[in-house]
């Protein structure tokens, strides 16, 4: 073990291994992927998966820069993982896998559930009515879900005082969240992006060959 | 093997009486040979290792707040940082006349400084809240917010202090055990400042919402490039030094050490490239990812602090390693397997079943090098646990030695399948991780500051009542870490895993936990704290000038008559080899 030679050669070899192991070989196999035609549970035919735009591709930047992953992950594990719980619990109705997060840059798969899995948070909160429950839980997470320990994401919000009709979507919030009267709570552009792209996101919107169980 | 042990300091306990001078001089030769590459060593060696202890408090102060926002979400740190200006501004008119008193020994300065501090902290407190009722208008701002400080926090912790302790630690031990003086200072001290400039605008990044989200690589888009420039001036002089080096053996440590400084630019390139730069599809990136985020600690700090441990403890005990040929199986086994285990953080995810397996069994290889390096550490010191007792840079890599086996074989089995279903995606996988990195890396890396610092400042340390105190505070803080999150992590994951369990439920099981976990950090925190006393008061020279180690009792001379009676040695010789 005194020769240079070896020992470089060693360290390399061993490295690069794991490199052309973990790395190399997972990119030639997955890296190039593409999206498929598949028929929604609406029936309607679509090719899947989408990029995202506009605002909620926005509000998916909102979500990375307050690191929501580090608390929500973004994955459902196959019936036969960890009793299944994934599916059982109604967080999605089959496991994700490589198709599904083929435009996201970076993936946010998480690791840590302090909170719920968000995989496809679209399809529990959906329409205007799921839009709504999120800015009141974003605002006010224990208004919403007493003895919840998110943190409350106010600052994406405006307090301010209501000159005329009150504003269209001003929050309606209840007791001791409420602002004082004469004051409204209102999202800001960030909140609303953030809220978009919660209600678009669906892991599951196509059921995929591969997926299947 | 003799020849070289003996060069490098280590006495062999069954010299014969007649050889025993020679080996005095030739030991005498050696303490001034090193003392020189010392000093060449000094300032860049200092200047990382001020960095990290700087970026150390920080990456505390995050950590902290972090886990309080986990059990109070509606914390807010404006609180935390007005009562410390505010406590400072009080407390320190009476600090300096409390240091200038020339009657009061250090140890008394120190403890009537810190009780100002904590008693004007109390009157700010009660002022604050019965006086002037100070309320802050609206919780918290997006900075502050939970994501961002726990970016904060890791970002600080791997590369603010993990990296920069690291490289500290290098850039003594490499020339020592190259036997050759340090070369191109200046680079290496431009390449710390470099290194904190990409540390800096990176905390500032990510707290002003420029995070990327992406574990281990959170910094934003501008960062990198510093980062690596940087790496890339120390593994450059890595070579280098490895190339000109006068000693033809090359010690264990010295692998370790050029191992892992050839590793991490590698590691670290690949990684910003395909998750920041280039994003390849989808999964991918995290594979990718996780190889990275694994090796940071597999192939970057635990290499350090492995190659650390096997330097300290034969040092300080004056004892050679137990075993080469175990040494050998440990280094090799640990370069080829350690790689290879990131992908038990992806299990049950979205990737293809046979980068999961590979991974577990890379984990359960892992076996292999634990048990070499845990039964060439733990059978050096056998029969020497007494050193405990007196020094402190032993202890602290001791228990960082005894960690690195524990929290090995812990992540081994937590690499199988069963046991993930239960234990991923909750608070048992931090525990592990804070065993690892904080339990292992950095408590051995405090055992290193310990016998490095004294050696490069010609200095000795203050206090040694402050050491004991920041040995008990960090090891009895990482003890109750630990062993919370663990609980909880593995109720969490049972409740999860039952789907007629209310989710809110398993939230609200883990308060309890989560506030031991404060508890257990903020000793932690305070340890760090007495720490960064202890380092400034070194290097602005308080405390008197190095004679010998500082230990926390000195040896009676019974004891070292009956130390002695095990050996030939003589107390010169002795006291030469634990230096």
């Amino acid at each position: 073990m005194d020769r240079t030679v070896t020992l470089l050669l060693g360290i390399t070899l061993t490295f690069a291994s794991s490199w052309l192991g973990l790395v190399f070989a997972p990119y030639v196999q997955m890296n190039n992927v593409q999206p498929i035609k598949g028929t929604t549970d609406d029936g309607v035919e679509e090719m899947y998966p989408r990029p995202l735009e506009g605002e909620a591709a926005y509000g998916r930047e909102v979500y990375i820069a307050n690191g929501c992953m580090y608390c929500h992950s973004q994955q459902i594990r196959s019936e036969h993982f960890g009793n299944g719980a994934d599916i059982k619990r109604n967080w999605g109705v089959r496991r994700t896998v490589q198709r599904d997060y083929i435009y996201e840059k970076p993936i946010l798969l998480g690791t840590m559930r302090t909170g719920p899995d968000l995989a496809n948070v679209a399809r529990r909160w959906s329409g205007q009515g799921g839009k709504d429950w999120n800015h009141l839980h974003l605002y006010a997470p224990r208004m919403m879900m007493p003895g919840s320990l998110m943190p409350s994401f106010a600052f994406l919000y405006e307090k301010r005082r209501i000159t005329g009709e009150p504003s269209a979507d001003a929050l309606k919030l209840q007791g001791e969240w409420a602002p004082e009267p004469g004051y409204e709570i209102v999202p800001t552009p960030q909140a609303k992006a953030l809220v978009e792209y919660l209600s678009v996101l669906d892991h599951n919107r196509i059921m995929l060959p591969e997926a299947q169980e | 093997m003799a020849a070289s042990t003996v060069v490098n300091g280590l006495t062999s306990p069954n010299v014969s009486n007649a050889d025993a001078g020679a080996l005095a001089e030739e030991q005498c030769r050696a303490a001034k040979e090193r003392a020189a590459i010392d000093s060449a060593s000094r300032l860049p060696a200092l200047a990382w290792l001020a960095g990290a202890t700087f970026w150390l408090l920080w990456a505390s102060f995050f950590g902290l707040v972090t886990s309080i926002k986990m059990h109070i979400p509606w914390f807010d740190v404006r609180v935390i940082m007005e009562l410390g200006i505010i406590s400072t501004l009080l407390s320190v008119p009476l600090m300096v006349l409390i240091a200038r008193s020339k009657n009061l020994s250090l140890d008394a300065k120190i403890g009537f400084c810190t009780f100002a501090f904590v008693a004007a902290a109390a009157l700010w407190l009660v002022l604050r809240t019965w006086v002037f009722d100070i309320r802050w208008s609206e919780h918290g701002g997006a900075w502050q917010t939970f994501g961002r400080t726990r970016m904060t926090h890791l970002s600080l912790i791997g590369y603010g202090w993990g990296t920069q302790a690291g490289i500290a630690g290098i850039l003594w031990l490499v020339p020592r055990l190259s036997r050759t003086p340090l070369i191109y200072p200046n680079a290496l001290i431009a390449a710390a400042a470099i290194w904190n400039v990409g540390i800096f605008a990176g905390v500032i990044g990510i707290l002003a919402g420029l995070g990327t989200s992406v574990e281990w690589l959170d910094f934003p888009p501008f960062v990198p490039p510093f980062l690596i420039v940087s790496l890339a001036i120390v593994a450059a002089w890595g070579i280098v030094t490895f190339t000109r080096r006068q000693e033809s053996h090359v010690y264990v440590t010295l692998w370790y050490c050029f191992g892992a400084m050839f590793w991490m630019p590698w590691l670290y390139t690949v990684a910003v490239i395909i998750n920041i730069y280039s994003p390849a599809t989808g999964v991918v990136q995290s594979a990718c990812n996780w190889w990275f985020a694994h090796n940071v600690l597999g192939l970057w700090l635990t290499p350090i602090g492995v190659g650390a441990a096997y330097y300290i403890i034969p040092k300080v005990i004056g004892r050679p390693v137990y075993s080469y040929y175990l040494s050998i199986i440990g280094f090799w086994s640990l370069a080829l397997f350690y790689s290879w285990a990131g992908m038990h953080h992806l299990i049950g995810g979205p990737i293809p079943p046979w980068m999961v397996s590979a991974s577990t069994v890379g984990s359960m290889m892992m076996f292999i090098p634990v048990i070499a390096v845990g039964v060439n550490h733990h059978m050096t010191m056998l029969g020497h646990m007494g050193q405990l007792r007196y020094s402190p840079s032993l202890r602290f890599v001791v228990f960082g030695a005894i960690t690195y086996t524990a929290v090995s074989a812990q992540g081994a089995i937590e690499a199988l399948r069963e046991f993930s279903e239960v234990a991923h995606f909750t608070n048992y996988t931090v525990g592990h991780a804070h065993l690892g990195a904080y339990g292992f890396f950095t408590m051995i890396m405090f055992g290193v500051f310990y016998y490095m610092v004294p050696r490069l400042t010609g200095q000795e340390w203050a206090s040694s009542r402050l050491i004991r105190l920041h040995f008990w505070l960090c090891s009895v803080g990482i003890v109750i870490y630990f062993t919370s999150l663990s609980i909880s992590g593995w109720f969490e994951g049972r409740q999860m895993n039952n789907p007629d369990y209310p989710f809110i439920q398993k939230m609200s099981n883990e308060l309890p936990w989560l506030i031991c976990r404060s508890i257990g950090g903020a000793m932690m925190s305070l340890g760090h704290v007495a720490w960064a006393i202890l380092f400034v008061l070194n290097i602005c020279g308080v405390g008197s000038r190095r004679e010998g180690p500082t230990f926390f009792r000195e040896k009676t001379s019974a004891e070292v008559e009956a130390e002695l009676n095990g050996s030939t040695a003589t107390p010169a010789e002795v006291a030469l080899a634990s230096r």
